[in-house]
């Protein structure tokens, strides 16, 4: 197909072109209800059917995934992902682009070549669909992954030890994020002790030791120990249980136990420490 | 062929590896080093690998060769500057190098060596 | 990015499959992490291309899935092929001069890992990387 089936209707279209925007910027504004300015919206909506006439104009004027469409694809890509971000949803999204049809009909009436500018807007259509989804999945893993981030503080015990307090259930994907932190922590601050707290962890099962376990097999190559403290009753039985062999990997009971451990291995002497800053 | 240099600081070798690698590259720092600590009597190498941005099994398996060789030698090698990345990756990839010394950067590695102790297993 | 091929002849040629499949791995928007898994995986299977194949390609590609971007690397060979797959992929397994973790440590490396080979037909290796 080229444009020869579209007719005149771009000319008469582009003839028509303010009332057509009028049209079609009263359909598209009463969906989104004064979420965007009039006049934000009318440069919008000129800039994509600017587009979208030169485009459906070209040879390749039916083809909605030929180079003719590129500057329509991104201004759709923009105006979707926008919408998007802003919280709007796909109806009152797709409803931007479908409103073309009815405005195209009503300002400059619907001849023979009417059915194939309508098949190019539902394509078109379903394209920023298609982005709309996209942009709200990238929105739902941002969020996912800050999440994560904000579950697992690393804090600085002492100059040269640092703790991980674990909190809350460990999943293999939160169990990968924590153990990456932990290590790019010990070589931010220069800390050779690592002290793995886990008294708020109600449950480990095997997948979750095996991380924690390469965890502090990755801290001793980069040449750091770990310790692990606050390991309850249950959790001790569990490791067991499942055969989860610790080696010679320190455990203590608590994290003030850890510490002590850590700073006597380091070769601290906290009561000088302390006499040497006055406390 | 490109050869690493092989610094010598007091009782110690430093082989600061700052080159992507290649596996003639990597047989011959391990021949140099083993020839280096018996002609210089070296008490301790570090191999500092914090511009190596992967250690593969070849990469590990020198290092893993270059620790034995030297205890042989009456030496100790500590290798320093892992990035947390390759370590990772090694654990996967099922190396832990066992028996290698290691310490977070060159300094604290020469402190090691000079104490005879550290976290090395 | 289009599919890239790359030969593989020498030990330059290992680094340079490396620095290919980094540059793929960084477009595809991998963590650093994953980057670093999947270098290391290419660097051990370019270098069984050439000790055991005898020499070969690699073909570097992005690929996707859905919303997921990847990266996908093919090592292929014309050598020998592997008798016993089985024993092949079994850790510590080495006929060479490695430590026995190539295969079987670069498959846990990647998140998808295909293997062809027949004897005397050579091997084909194929792995995937998937962003997070």
């Amino acid at each position: 197909m080229t444009s020869e089936s579209f007719g005149d209707l771009i000319e008469r279209c582009r003839a028509a072109e303010d009332e057509l925007v009028r049209q079609w910027r009263t359909d598209v504004a009463a969906s989104l209800r004064g979420r965007v300015s009039e006049i934000e919206l009318d440069k919008e909506l000129r800039d994509l059917l600017d587009a979208v006439l030169s485009a459906v104009g070209s040879p390749q004027g039916s083809d909605t995934r030929s180079p003719a469409f590129g500057e329509v694809r991104a201004l759709l890509v923009e105006l979707s992902r926008s919408r998007a971000l802003q919280g709007f949803s796909p109806r009152e999204t797709a409803i931007g682009v479908f409103a073309l049809k009815r405005a195209v009909r009503e300002s400059v009436g619907a001849g023979p070549e009417f059915q194939a500018f309508s098949d190019v807007i539902d394509e078109l259509g379903l394209f920023t669909f298609e982005t709309y989804a996209k942009a709200r999945e990238e929105v739902i893993s941002n969020q996912a992954e800050q999440l994560l981030e904000l579950a697992t503080p690393v804090v600085k015990l002492w100059h040269g030890v640092v703790a991980l307090p674990l909190v809350g259930t460990l999943d293999s994907a939160r169990a990968q994020v924590v153990m990456e932190k932990l290590l790019q922590t010990l070589v931010d601050t220069g800390s050779e002790y690592a002290i793995i707290d886990i008294t708020g962890v109600p449950a480990v099962d095997t997948q979750v030791a095996q991380h924690l376990l390469k965890t502090i097999v990755a801290a001793r190559l980069m040449g750091a120990q770990c310790i692990i403290s606050g390991i309850r009753p249950q959790i001790a039985q569990t490791i067991v249980a499942l055969g989860i062999e610790f080696g010679d990997i320190p455990t203590k009971a608590t994290l003030a136990d850890a510490l002590m451990l850590a700073l006597g291995r380091s070769g601290v002497d906290v009561a000088a420490e302390m006499t040497k800053r006055g406390l | 062929m490109e050869r690493l240099p092989i610094l010598k600081i007091g009782p110690m070798l430093l082989v600061s590896i700052q080159v992507d690698l290649r596996d003639d590259m990597v047989i011959a720092l391990q021949e140099d080093l083993a020839e280096r600590i018996v002609d210089t009597g070296a008490r301790g190498v570090v191999i500092d690998i914090t511009a190596l941005d992967i250690v593969d099994s070849f990469t590990g398996r020198m290092l893993a060769t270059v620790a034995a060789l030297s205890r042989v030698l009456d030496a100790e090698t500590v290798v320093v500057g892992m990035r947390p990345a390759v370590a990772i990756t090694l654990v996967e990839l099922g190396l832990s190098l066992d028996g290698i010394k290691t310490a977070l950067d060159v300094e604290r590695g020469m402190r090691l060596l000079s104490s005879g102790g550290g976290s090395g297993r | 990015m289009t599919a890239q091929e790359l030969p593989i002849a020498g030990d330059a040629d290992v680094v340079r499959v490396r620095q290919a499949v980094r540059a793929a791995a960084v477009a595809a928007k991998l963590s650093l992490v994953d980057q670093t898994k999947l270098v290391t995986a290419a660097s051990e299977l370019a270098r069984n291309t050439l000790t055991y194949g005898g020499g070969g390609s690699a073909v570097i590609e992005e690929v996707f899935n859905g919303l997921r971007k990847g990266v996908k690397a093919v090592f292929s060979d014309k050598g020998p092929g592997i008798a016993d797959l089985k024993l092949a992929l079994t850790d510590g397994y080495t006929s060479g001069s490695g430590m026995g973790l190539g295969l079987s440590g670069s498959r846990r490396l990647v998140d998808e890992f295909t293997i062809e080979t027949a004897t005397g037909d050579g091997t084909t290796v194929t792995v995937i990387k998937w962003a997070r």
